[in-house]
Parts: structure tokens; sequence; C-alpha cells
């Protein structure tokens, strides 16, 4: 992601324990999840993590389109992820590649893990995502999003999937990658769990780590999870609040 | 506790799997969802869109998570094969019946029966599915306050898809309504404000206005829509009508 050029690596992580953007090890960027913001689809949501900005949404129970992907015995969920040409600050080139299929499918695998797809055989439930402003972990924001929106939707699921990135930067493990800590650190290790069961449905690593760096790193992935998944339930709930009555006009 | 509809159940304990509100009947817990598509129940009288039309059958779209075949055996018409496109074309609207459901989700559908056939003129509102009890009311109230407020003729599918056919200004009043309970839907005295508002936009002298709110409060056949007339207008409950009556599917 983005072009490694001549310039100094930065410094990702200060004596005192600080990272670039002032966070410690352990601290997730700030988020904001937005449940229902689409009108015209089933269900939506709109993610700003850090500098990422992330729509899903979601069609379906519906009619499988091709055809020959339905399934007898259970939904197909599919799922389509896709960068906007003006997402990164070297314009991207749009459409598919190797990267935003790679991304659709674990997201796909991920979700059908969770999602009772058994209720509603030769449907499809689709996933659109749409990355508008892209800052590293956004299959991440991407899951966390089209999560919300699958709730939204009314769709029935063993549980919402919080996903976060941890990594190793500057020599230590950390928590929520920013972009410089993706670009120039050691180690990124996205991960996606099923808060009910402690089971990871999406785990993926791209760099070095030893095996208990590892092992801390999935700790601290799982505790950043369960940070993530109250956001996320608490985004549902400001959507379907129901606001005291007011006196009637 | 029983695990109900919308809960699952992993060692020994329950958890919701759809977003609802619990309502516990013991023994039985459920979760009774605030979003989602129309699941289809037998009996349910549900308005639906021609989507496709096959030499002996239609295929019906009633916001249900797949198509509803409606066979030409399941309509009044004497109707040879192939002949199925001078009957019902793709865009037009029925009311049908959910006769059947099979577990691979198939969905059979009748047009035999009172108040169920194909509907000319007015327009089609959608609310979801959740909120149709309100739209209709206890004991059809809110359904009734609408037509005598707005003199338009209304219909409730099962599946949240309202016909509504009248003057282009009670049909416009009407959405508006309709869209306040989509809003406002877990609001108490949501009929009051419903009302209140109808008759603040409501023009002097309106027909049925010194009419007493439980005039007309009787229900069709069970099998028919929740359908109502306004009580001073001409009973014309066929849906047949005017000839250049338009569909419309909006929300």
């Amino acid at each position: 992601m983005g072009s490694v050029g001549a310039k100094d690596v930065p410094v990702l992580l200060s004596p005192e324990g600080l990272r670039i953007d002032g966070r410690r090890v352990n601290e997730l960027r700030p988020i904001k999840i937005t449940a229902g913001a689409l009108k015209h689809a089933d269900g939506s949501a709109f993610v700003e993590w850090g500098a990422n900005k992330v729509m899903a949404a979601v069609y379906g129970p519906r009619e499988v389109h091709p055809r020959h992907l339905q399934q007898n015995t259970k939904a197909v969920i599919q799922c389509k992820y896709n960068m906007a040409a003006f997402s990164v600050d070297e314009r991207k080139r749009p459409g598919l590649d190797r990267r935003s299929q790679e991304i659709s499918k674990v997201i796909a695998e991920a979700f059908d893990s969770v999602v009772f797809a058994e209720e509603f055989p030769r449907t499809s439930i689709d996933i659109y995502i749409e990355v508008l402003q892209a800052n590293a972990g956004t299959r991440c924001a991407g899951l966390v999003a089209a999560s919300v929106a699958l709730a939204d939707a009314g769709i029935p699921m063993a549980d919402l999937l919080p996903a976060v990135a941890v990594g190793k930067a500057g020599g230590a493990i950390i928590l929520d990658l920013k972009k410089e800590e993706d670009n120039f650190g050691e180690a990124d290790l996205p991960m996606a769990l099923v808060p009910q069961s402690g089971r990871l449905v999406l785990l993926q690593m791209e760099g070095h780590m030893t095996r208990e760096e590892l092992a801390t790193a999935l700790d601290l992935g799982v505790q950043g999870c369960r940070g993530i998944y109250e956001v996320m339930k608490q985004a549902l709930r400001d959507r379907y609040a129901v606001a005291p009555a007011e006196a009637s006009a | 506790m029983k695990p109900g509809p919308g809960t699952y159940r992993v060692g020994g304990r329950v958890y919701a799997s759809v977003l609802g509100l619990l309502s516990r009947h013991p023994p039985l817990v459920q979760v009774v969802p605030l979003s989602g598509r129309y699941i289809p129940k037998p009996n349910d009288v549900v308005l639906g869109t021609v989507t496709d039309v096959q030499g002996t059958f239609w295929l019906l779209d009633i916001g249900a998570p797949r198509w509803a075949p409606l066979h030409m055996t399941g309509t009044p018409w004497k109707i040879e094969i192939g002949e199925t496109d001078q009957y019902l074309r793709v865009g037009d609207s029925v009311v049908v019946r959910v006769e059947n459901l099979d577990p691979t989700g198939r969905i059979g559908v009748t047009m035999l029966g009172e108040g169920l056939g194909k509907l000319e003129g007015g327009s089609i509102v959608n609310v979801a599915p959740a909120r149709v009890p309100r739209v209709v009311g206890r004991g059809g109230s809110m359904i009734q306050t609408i037509t005598r407020r707005t003199g338009a003729q209304v219909a409730v599918g099962q599946n949240g898809r309202v016909w509504v056919n009248g003057d282009p200004e009670a049909i416009h009043r009407v959405r508006e309504a309709l869209r306040m309970i989509s809003e406002e839907g877990q609001r108490t005295g949501l009929t009051e404000r419903v009302d209140s508002y109808l008759r603040a936009t409501g023009r002097s002298g309106e027909q049925g206005l010194e009419e007493p709110p439980n005039e007309s409060a009787r229900r069709d056949a069970p099998a028919a829509p929740y359908a109502s007339s306004p009580p001073s207008e001409g009973s014309d409950e066929e849906h047949d009508g005017n000839a250049d009556g338009w569909h419309d599917e909006n929300d």
C-alpha cells in the first residue's frame, strides 16, 4: 500500500513508549460507527476509524445472481470490497485487483461462519464495502462496517464480528496500526473475533514475529476487538433507540 | 427457557440471533426483529409485483427472500398454457395469499379467495414489515383514522406493501402518514399524532370529519387484507377503477 520511497523510516515508537500519533501500544484509534447510513440498502453502516472512512451496504437475502452460484441448502454470501480511486494519496486504479479480490473472499468467508445461512436456502446475501479513505486496517474497518450493516438488515447470525489489526513496529507489539506503522513496521496481523465463542474467523499475517510475540499480539487483538464490539453494539442501539415521546404537536 | 424465533442456544445459554426486542413468555423466549425482509407465513395476504412471466406461472416479488411463483391454476381465470402474459405482465401489482411454504424456501401463493386479485390504479408505498401492526393499529384503528381523514382507499399487505388509491392530494397525505409511522413506530400515542397531523393538513369541510371514531370498526373476511375505505365515499371496495390509473413503486 503506497510507495515506500527513499524516505527515512520514521521513529515508530518513542523512548517514552508513545507512537507517532501519541497513542500507547494498546490504544485504538478513535472509532465512530453510524448504523443505517443509507436509505435504499436493506442494511448499512458507515465507519470512521482513525483516518479510515468505510461505507458498507447489505442486500438480501434475495434471489441469487448469477443463478449458478445458488446453493440448495443455504444462502450464499457474496462480498465485494472496493477502494475508491481517491481513497489513497496516489490515485488508485479503479476496479478489481488481486488485493481487493482476496479481501472480498476472506471477509465473505468470515461471515459465512457466523451468519445463519441455512435459514434462507437458494438465496444470496450481498455485502458491498466501499473504502472512501484509507489509512491501514481497511479490511478490518470494512468487516466491522459490514457486520453492523448485516445486523441492521435483520439477518440472523451468531454474533457481530469486531475486527482489528495488531502488529509489530519499532520493536513493540502494537494495536490498530496506522499507515506509517503498517508501511515501515515489522509485521501486520489483521484478525476478526466472534465474541460469543471466542473464535477467530479471520487471521492473516504479513511480516515476521516470534511465537511469543504472536501470542502477545493475539491477546492484544482480542482485547481490541472487545472494545470495538461495544462501539458496534452502541451504534445499533442508537439507530433503533426510541426517543422519549414529545408533547403531541 | 426454550429458545424461540430470533434466538439460538449454545451450552445451555440462549443468545439473540437478530437485532430486535426481547419477548419473554415462559417457557418461550424470543427476539422480535426490528428490521429485515418479509418472512412469509401461511395465510398472510400480501401485495406483490410481477417480475417474470412464464408459460404456466408468474413470479412475484412480495418483498420476501425469494420470488413467489403464482401458478395459473391459482387464479380465477381460464388460461391456456402460454397465454399467461395476456392476464398479468411484468410490473403489474396483485393481492395474493401465501398458501404453502416448503423447507427449500419456495413460497406458494394463490389469487383464489375474497379480496384477492389484480390491482388497478392507485399507488404502492412500502413500509418495513415489522411496522405492519402499527399501520393497521389495534382493531384497525390506525388505518381507519387514515382513510377517514384523507378520503383515500388503503389496503395493507402483511409484507409491508400498502396500496393507496384516491386523488393525488389524498395519496400524498397517506404517504406522509405512513412515513410518520415508519419513523415513530415504537412510540405511544401514534394514532393520535397521525390523526392530528392529518387533521392539520386537511382542507376545511373535509368529508367524514364528524364521523364517530368507531363507526366503521369492522373487519373484512379474515382472508382479506386490512382494507379500508372512507365511510361516506361510495362503497367502491372493488379494485377496478380508473382506466388512467398508475402504478408507482416507492418508499
